[in-house]
């Protein structure tokens, strides 16, 4: 029995009964595309399954809450299924206090990942997950490793960018506390801020 | 009705177009480099030399007089500066010579709606493909908002720059497609970022190949490499926005293999394929000619001094008050 829970662009995500662990676990496969040539499509498939259980693995070694990875085989990953509330949601709908402490854990947690290199390319609050008072962080799919400061940079840059179409009544409490947060635990915080603050201001057809 | 004119790169277009949408003219002249890429300089003489001939032979096509005209629309950006600026020249002259309106229209809104009027689809997301943008547009809140675009260079560049390079004669795409017919797969990087896309170290890399590999292969495996990242952006626009249907506009939306991966995908995810015909898919005058009547109809009013040229022009700065 299949329950399938989402219909991504470019993965399904469903839930199966796994006997080894006697518990329901996340399977997420990454489907065909007809529009691809057969060589370049089981390229993709397979590079992006492998990379991002490697994310996820190495996030999760660091400290990071991420599910944890049961097997990675072909097109399918097997991992938790984390059950709580989206922060999409919960940050507006909380209130000050809790915005401020969940804001601040968001900057901990992406420094965290940003100091090992890793860089989760989808930074938006629909990728993060509160259970049991932690924030879980879902979907590296378009994750990748990284030593450069530009490319942590454009992570940011993306986590505000979404920040500012979801949550902009909050933007700038919200942005303020994940600084903090990120510069906690990264040494190189002020070296990345200022790269976005350079890409930030280089977007195609803006006002310089 | 109404008289365009089009020119922010390498074409000078004149269209005249009904307001119930009915093209009664579209003439234009291109301008194309012996060797290289657009110098702007020639491009701008090129320019003023055709314009007299272009609006005289739009005028003959829709058997009209000039005096039958009673709006002047014209592509005030983005584009190449000197070509904008000649286009305004020529419009705002029009404008005070006849005495009427003028409105001053962003030119990838343009492809947007020529596409929309002639392929004939209400909201779509639209891929956006030329020698100078590779844009993933979707309308939400009055807007036409970028969903995803290049972090470098266009597409349509990006095949360019490999012709030349591999010696093929300006414009490169037609004769890259028709070498890919005949080539097999060979890999190349492959670069998405979220919704970007990046070509140029595609680029980089198929030239470099050109030294080892067979011209064909290096065709074929670049147009479905770069095709295959625009569709999965495309892909993910949909599945984000939940639109119905999907546009292919701007002068690369002419190639056969885009618009079959597009169309493909579509079928895959349920959606409808609409592609803008061809004669309407590189730069034209009747798109500018379209839009501006759009704006004009909606009670869009512009004065003279308010038809500034805007290079940086993005379509998120305008107000679509022609759309719900």
């Amino acid at each position: 029995m299949v329950e399938i829970i989402k219909r991504g662009a470019e993965a399904i995500l469903y839930l199966i009964f796994d006997k080894t662990f006697s518990k329901k676990v996340l399977v997420k496969e990454r489907i065909k595309k007809g529009y691809r040539i057969p060589e370049l499509d089981e390229e993709i498939r397979k590079s992006r399954t492998r990379r991002e259980a490697r994310l996820i693995n190495e996030a999760r070694r660091v400290g990071v809450a991420v599910p944890r990875i049961f097997s990675a085989v072909g097109y399918k990953i097997e991992m938790d299924f984390i059950k709580g509330q989206r922060l999409k949601e919960l940050l507006n709908e909380t209130n000050d206090v809790q915005r401020a402490q969940l804001a601040n854990q968001i900057g901990e947690a992406v420094g965290v990942l940003h100091k090992n290199e890793i860089v989760h390319g989808d930074l938006t609050t629909s990728n993060m997950i509160l259970k049991d008072n932690k924030v879980y962080f879902i979907d590296f799919g378009l994750g990748q490793f990284s030593k450069r400061v530009e490319d942590m940079g454009i992570d940011l840059a993306v986590l505000k960018q979404a920040l500012s179409s979801t949550h902009f009544m909050y933007l700038n409490k919200i942005w303020e506390n994940i600084i903090k947060g990120y510069k906690n635990t990264n040494t190189n915080a002020n070296t990345i801020l200022e790269c976005l603050d350079k890409i930030e201001r280089r977007g195609r057809y803006i006002k310089r | 009705m109404k008289v365009p004119h089009l020119n922010s790169g390498n074409t000078f277009g004149v269209g005249i177009v009904r307001d119930n949408g009915e093209i009664l003219a579209n003439t234009r002249s291109i301008y194309t480099p012996e060797k290289g890429g657009i110098v702007p300089r020639e491009a701008v003489a090129h320019h003023s030399e055709k314009a007299k001939e272009i609006v005289e032979k739009s005028l003959q096509e829709a058997k009209l007089k000039l005096a039958d005209i009673d709006l002047i629309s014209f592509a005030a950006g983005p584009g190449l500066l000197p070509c904008l600026r000649i286009g305004a020249v020529i419009a705002r002259t029009l404008a005070l010579r006849l005495d009427k309106p003028i409105m001053a229209v962003n030119h990838m809104i343009g492809h947007v709606e020529i596409g929309k009027l002639t392929a004939g689809c209400k909201d779509a997301v639209v891929l956006y493909v030329s020698g100078g943008n590779s844009l993933v547009l979707t309308f939400t809140g009055g807007r036409y908002r970028e969903f995803g675009s290049t972090q470098d260079i266009a597409i349509g560049n990006a095949l360019d720059m490999f012709a030349r390079e591999a010696g093929l004669k300006h414009p490169g795409g037609p004769k890259i497609e028709q070498l890919a017919k005949k080539g097999s797969w060979i890999s190349l990087p492959y670069v998405v970022k979220g919704c970007d896309l990046s070509f140029s170290g595609i680029v980089t890399d198929a030239i470099k190949k050109l030294k080892t590999e067979k011209l064909e292969d290096i065709c074929f495996s670049l147009q479905e490499t770069c095709f295959s990242m625009l569709t999965e952006v495309v892909e993910r626009a949909v599945a984000h926005t939940d639109k119905e249907e999907v546009l292919l506009t701007g002068g690369v939306a002419a190639n056969k293999r885009l618009q079959e991966m597009l169309s493909i995908m579509c079928k895959e995810r349920g959606a409808k394929f609409h592609v803008v015909p061809a004669e309407y898919s590189g730069d034209n005058g009747a798109m500018i000619a379209w839009t501006g009547l759009l704006a004009y109809k909606s009670g869009q009013r512009q004065k003279i001094e308010d038809t500034e040229i805007n290079r940086f022009w993005r379509t998120d700065q305008v107000d679509v008050t022609w759309l719900k």
